[in-house]
């Protein structure tokens, strides 16, 4: 069968996941070989550089904001998944706890401590190894702490008075020394070739120093070594390197017959600012037949000019006047990505780390494979 | 969880002295080595078949099943997670005679894998023209 060209509008409607008053429809991708008879939609490499694009909107250290369109919703939510859940970060996982006779008990405060986000070198993240936990039938077979998957940190602190406050304080800060104790109290230990990656700015910190780990009084101690590994957010939140890492489909308005005058005011305002303009009918659309513009020259017509902000609230569905003018949809393959970082690493980086987690699967598994093939 | 009940001997400070290079070439071959094993299920026949990947969920799950279905000669790819609390996916796959389950597998891989190339060459170039055009707004 000779291949069959699908025409622009088909095309089109494809691309369009359909937000209705009350459902969505047209939901699931059909560019499978197969679906649309005499179509190809064979996985082509080349056709997919072609069609694949990256658009910035934001890139701040900590945040970034960025368009991918051209892929397929099970790659988006990969990349997705993998940011939450398995790109390795430092935290703090096992304490040694010598003393605490803080009110705070010992496993709250180790729980506190290990959400903490620490950075530090980049490099020597990387060049750390995974701290193999030992297994229930073996307990042996857990590595032991080293310089190359261990990072040791210290808290030795203990509240006194101040001699030095005057009389008649409350607030316990000038009151006492050392009556909060923040993140930045935590010291850092360096064990063997970790001298090489961590020193100076690269030191292992925590992001936040202010933190507030803890409160004491006078006579009270805290006295622990911690020690931290790397781990994924699939074992444990406090892993994850990002606060939030989301995206959405970008929004779709299409105005299929004329919103004018009053309407088209009512209309601008069923959406967030700046999404919907008004604009002057022109003599041109006013001459022509069957427009609907006829004799509305000079007439305020409602336009498309920013789909981007849209939240696709619907409102505009809800109102009488604008039946059947109107469809509202999402593209189906032009995602937002937002990347907040927890502060370890930047956030572009981030995303270019879970890129690299799901090629690291792919190889680990093939080479997996080879031996199924024997 | 074995993490949270470790023995008592583990309980101890971390030691200075630095592992034997030796012990720590083993670790590293160990890694280097890491890779899994793909499981078949049983029923199996050349153009038909079921396998299982230990430690694996939605992600890979269904970015593989797209790659897959993304091959003509694939008749029908679908993956499944039997149970919530074991990490383990199962991947289905029915070919058609001109190729055998674990190709197009393998195939499927690789076709992930060059994806994931070009996501990142975009992305990198994407981001350098931001930043070039970001700072030139930044000096202008």
């Amino acid at each position: 069968m000779a291949p069959l060209i699908p025409s622009q509008a088909e095309l089109d409607r494809r691309l369009i996941v359909d937000i209705n008053p009350e459902t969505v429809s047209n939901i699931p991708s059909t560019d499978f070989p197969g679906h649309w008879p005499g179509e190809s939609h064979e996985w082509s490499l080349d056709k997919f550089i072609n069609s694949f694009k990256v658009d910035f909107h934001r890139n701040e250290q900590f945040e970034s904001s960025f368009s991918l369109v051209g892929l397929d919703a099970s790659i988006a939510n990969a990349f997705r998944r993998i940011l939450m859940a398995e790109v390795p970060t430092l935290a703090i996982e096992f304490v040694f706890v010598n003393n605490n006779t803080s009110v705070i008990q010992d496993e709250v405060l180790a729980q506190r401590l290990g959400l903490i986000p620490l950075k530090g070198s980049v490099e020597g993240i990387n060049w750390m190894r995974w701290f193999k936990r030992p297994t229930e039938d073996d307990p042996e077979s857990g590595s032991s702490p080293s310089d190359y998957n261990t990072i040791v940190l210290r808290l030795e602190i203990e509240c006194t008075k101040n001699p030095n406050a005057a009389p008649g304080e409350q607030d316990p800060r000038k009151l006492y020394k050392n009556a909060h104790v923040y993140a930045k109290d935590i010291v850092y230990d360096p064990v063997g070739r970790q001298m090489d990656y961590f020193t100076g700015d690269n030191a292992i910190q925590p992001v936040n120093p202010e933190i507030l780990i803890a409160k004491l009084r006078p006579g009270q101690k805290i006295s622990m070594e911690m020690h931290c590994i790397k781990g994924i957010g699939a074992d444990h939140a406090k892993f994850s390197p990002v606060c939030t890492a989301s995206y959405r489909l970008l929004p779709d308005i299409n105005i299929q017959r004329p919103i004018i005058g009053d309407d088209a005011k009512k209309f601008a305002k069923c959406f967030p600012r700046g999404v919907i303009a008004l604009e002057p009918v022109t003599a041109e659309e006013a001459a022509k037949k069957g427009s609907g513009y006829e004799g509305h020259d000079g007439e305020m017509k409602a336009v498309v000019r920013d789909a981007f902000n849209d939240t696709v609230s619907r409102e505009c569905l809800r109102h009488e006047e604008f039946q059947g003018k109107v469809k509202l949809g999402r593209v189906r393959d032009h995602f937002i990505f937002n990347i907040e970082s927890s502060g370890q690493f930047d956030s572009d980086f981030l995303f270019l780390e879970s890129v690299k987690v799901l090629k690291l699967k792919c190889a680990r598994w093939k080479r997996g494979l080879t031996d199924l093939m024997r | 969880m074995p993490s949270s009940v470790h023995s008592q001997d583990q309980d101890q400070s971390m030691i200075d002295a630095v592992p034997s290079e030796q012990q720590e070439q083993q670790e590293d071959v160990l890694e280097l080595e890491d890779k899994r094993i793909v499981i078949q299920l049983p029923g199996a026949t050349e153009t038909a078949a079921s396998f299982q990947f230990e430690g694996e969920g939605h992600t890979l799950g269904n970015a593989l099943r797209y790659a897959i279905m993304k091959n003509p000669q694939v008749e029908f790819c679908g993956y499944t997670i039997p149970h919530p609390s074991e990490t383990k996916m199962n991947l289905r796959i029915q070919t058609y005679d001109t190729t055998n389950a674990v190709e197009v597998l393998e195939k499927g891989l690789d076709t992930l894998m060059d994806l994931c190339d070009v996501v990142t060459d975009k992305f990198t170039t994407a981001r350098d023209a931001f930043n070039a055009s970001e700072a030139d707004k930044m000096s202008s």
